[in-house]
């Protein structure tokens, strides 16, 4: 039978320790709504999700109470709307159309963002899928919860250059439309390198075309309960210290897989994965840099960091692998900046600059994450930045993500503020020299030689 | 959920009359106590009960806002969960 102090650690590590689930996300295939009309096809989709989804909310909520772990956001994700809409877009406004439909089905159901207004272009881009991406500085702008993502490269194929190149005009464009509010639009849009099919997390998470008619994920956090976890092995050997996150994270997922199969009963659609990942918030105490702090660092950036890192990753995965029957996603430590205190603090005095977090990139989920950078960078650079990203996915065949805010009419110095669970972020400086003969070159990468593993 | 048990818990100050408090609405309720311990942490008192709700006519979370009341009367917070929770993240 279970007893007091375990009862005790397990509520602490709610009310004191910012213990949540972060997401319930329901994926919603919306591949039997194609119609070669544009209304009857923004119609069915409408339908499909608000039907699908009618109790996605509300049964989130309830379980929420019954075991007395919040449960922050429920959310939802669709197929590529550049699949869905191919056949009845005839031009970028018909795209928005269907960003419209997306967000007026996530208000309808009472979700706080809907995913899968993407593109998957990492071999080559069809008419459809370049007219959604041109379509995107309006679509993210006149809606309110539609995320974007763009998957620009994977190991298999390599990374699609023309497609890095559109993206980084693409990605000025949007943070110009919306530079009253210091470019804010860009947060809803991420660009990815071996996307992955069932990522619960926004702006990245779609329903990929391998995935069934409906499905539940769930992505768990946790970072300030491995942060206590490490302040009681202070100065203790790294068995010690690797042992302690693995059990924590156990914990931690273990809370996951017990909503997704509750949601994925109630709901009755199937459960998909358990996303285990370290996701912050810019809460106190919520933040993944502290835990590096907590490792042995004096500001996540310091030498060590990457190291520490991995360390932190490799434990998170090995201790949540146990604790569910399914495990997908991007599982790992994010580390967005703007929404982790530690992060901002430590880029604000210096010790994280963009280089360091890239290579952080290399041993971690994701990639470069929230990053506010000056207005003025030029958008051949920030494929620059893009097309390294990718290169990393690409060569160490892990998913990789580029979510920057070139933050228009703001330099290094100045400061952006997304709000909530979004945070803010100092402007961090960029790297100048010019990329711009590399960037405009024209057609893709190859595929890496170990990708051929026939 | 399976298992109707649930766990019910009260973190506060101790005063007097806390369990005979919890233990009254829960008799009433046809509740039934399977197992009950307490502890003293950091100097903040901590009582947990295990307890059977098989037989209740009241619905759950009508239990948890009642008792939740209760604790606000005494000024210690009382806390009603399911034991799946528990189950699941310290048992394997």
């Amino acid at each position: 039978m279970i007893n007091i102090n375990e009862v005790i650690e397990t509520n602490k590590m709610v009310d004191e320790h910012n213990l949540d689930v972060r997401t319930i996300t329901l994926g919603i295939s919306l591949l039997d709504c194609i119609d070669s009309d544009l209304k009857e096809c923004n119609k069915k989709v409408f339908e499909k999700i608000t039907t699908t989804a009618k109790n996605l909310v509300a049964t989130g909520n309830e379980i929420e109470k019954e075991i007395g772990i919040p449960i922050v956001n429920k959310r939802i994700s669709v197929t590529p709307i550049s699949l869905v809409g191919a056949s009845c877009c005839k031009k970028p406004e018909d795209f928005v159309s269907f960003a419209h439909t997306l967000d007026d089905a996530a208000k309808v159901v009472g979700v706080n963002l809907i995913g899968g207004f993407s593109a998957l272009v990492s071999k080559g881009m069809t008419k459809a899928e370049e007219m959604l991406i041109k379509s995107l500085p309006q679509a993210l702008h006149e809606t309110d919860r539609v995320c974007s993502s763009v998957n620009l490269g994977s190991t298999k194929t390599g990374i699609n250059m023309d497609a890095v190149r559109l993206m980084g005009e693409i990605i000025k464009e949007v943070a110009e439309v919306s530079k009253d509010n210091d470019s804010a639009d860009c947060m809803k849009l991420v660009v990815f390198c071996n996307a992955p099919d069932d990522n619960p997390f926004m702006a990245g998470a779609f329903h990929g075309v391998t995935e069934a008619d409906a499905i539940i994920n769930v992505g768990v956090s946790g970072p300030g309960v491995v942060k206590t976890a490490l302040e009681k092995v202070r100065g203790e050997s790294f068995e010690v210290l690797c042992e302690t996150i693995k059990k924590t994270a156990f914990k931690v997922t273990r809370v996951g897989q017990l909503v997704a199969k509750e949601a994925s009963e109630r709901m009755g659609i199937p459960f998909g994965i358990v996303d285990l990942s370290l996701a912050p918030t810019p809460a106190i105490g919520d933040s993944v840099a502290d835990i590096l702090c907590e490792i042995g660092l004096e500001y996540a950036g310091a030498p060590g960091t990457t190291a520490a890192l991995a360390l932190l990753n490799d434990q998170v995965k090995k201790g949540g692998v146990m604790a569910s029957s399914y495990v997908g996603g991007l599982s790992g430590a994010f580390i967005p900046v703007s929404e982790d205190q530690g992060m901002i603090d430590a880029a604000k005095i210096g010790a994280l600059t963009l280089e360091k977090l890239e290579a952080m990139t290399c041993v971690c989920s994701v990639g470069l994450d929230m990053i506010a950078i000056p207005g003025k960078t030029k958008a051949t650079t920030i494929s620059g930045i893009i097309a390294d990203e990718m290169a990393i996915g690409m060569v160490n065949q892990k998913t990789t993500a580029v979510r920057i805010i070139p933050a228009i009419g703001k330099d290094v110095g100045d400061q952006v503020e997304f709000g909530g669970l979004f945070g803010y972020a100092p402007i961090m400086p960029v790297n100048e020299f010019s990329c711009d003969a590399f960037v405009n070159r024209k057609g893709r990468i190859p595929a890496p030689i170990h990708s051929f593993k026939n | 959920m399976e298992q109707d048990k649930i766990i019910i818990t009260v973190v506060g100050k101790d005063t007097v009359g806390i369990l005979a408090k919890v233990c009254t609405y829960l008799a009433n309720n046809k509740i039934n106590i399977l197992d009950i311990s307490q502890t003293i942490v950091q100097g903040i008192f901590n009582m947990m009960m295990i307890a059977d709700n098989t037989n209740s006519e009241k619905e759950f979370d009508q239990c948890q806002k009642e008792l939740d009341q209760i604790g606000e009367e005494l000024g210690v917070q009382v806390k009603c969960q399911k034991e799946a929770i528990f189950e699941m993240m310290h048992r394997i």
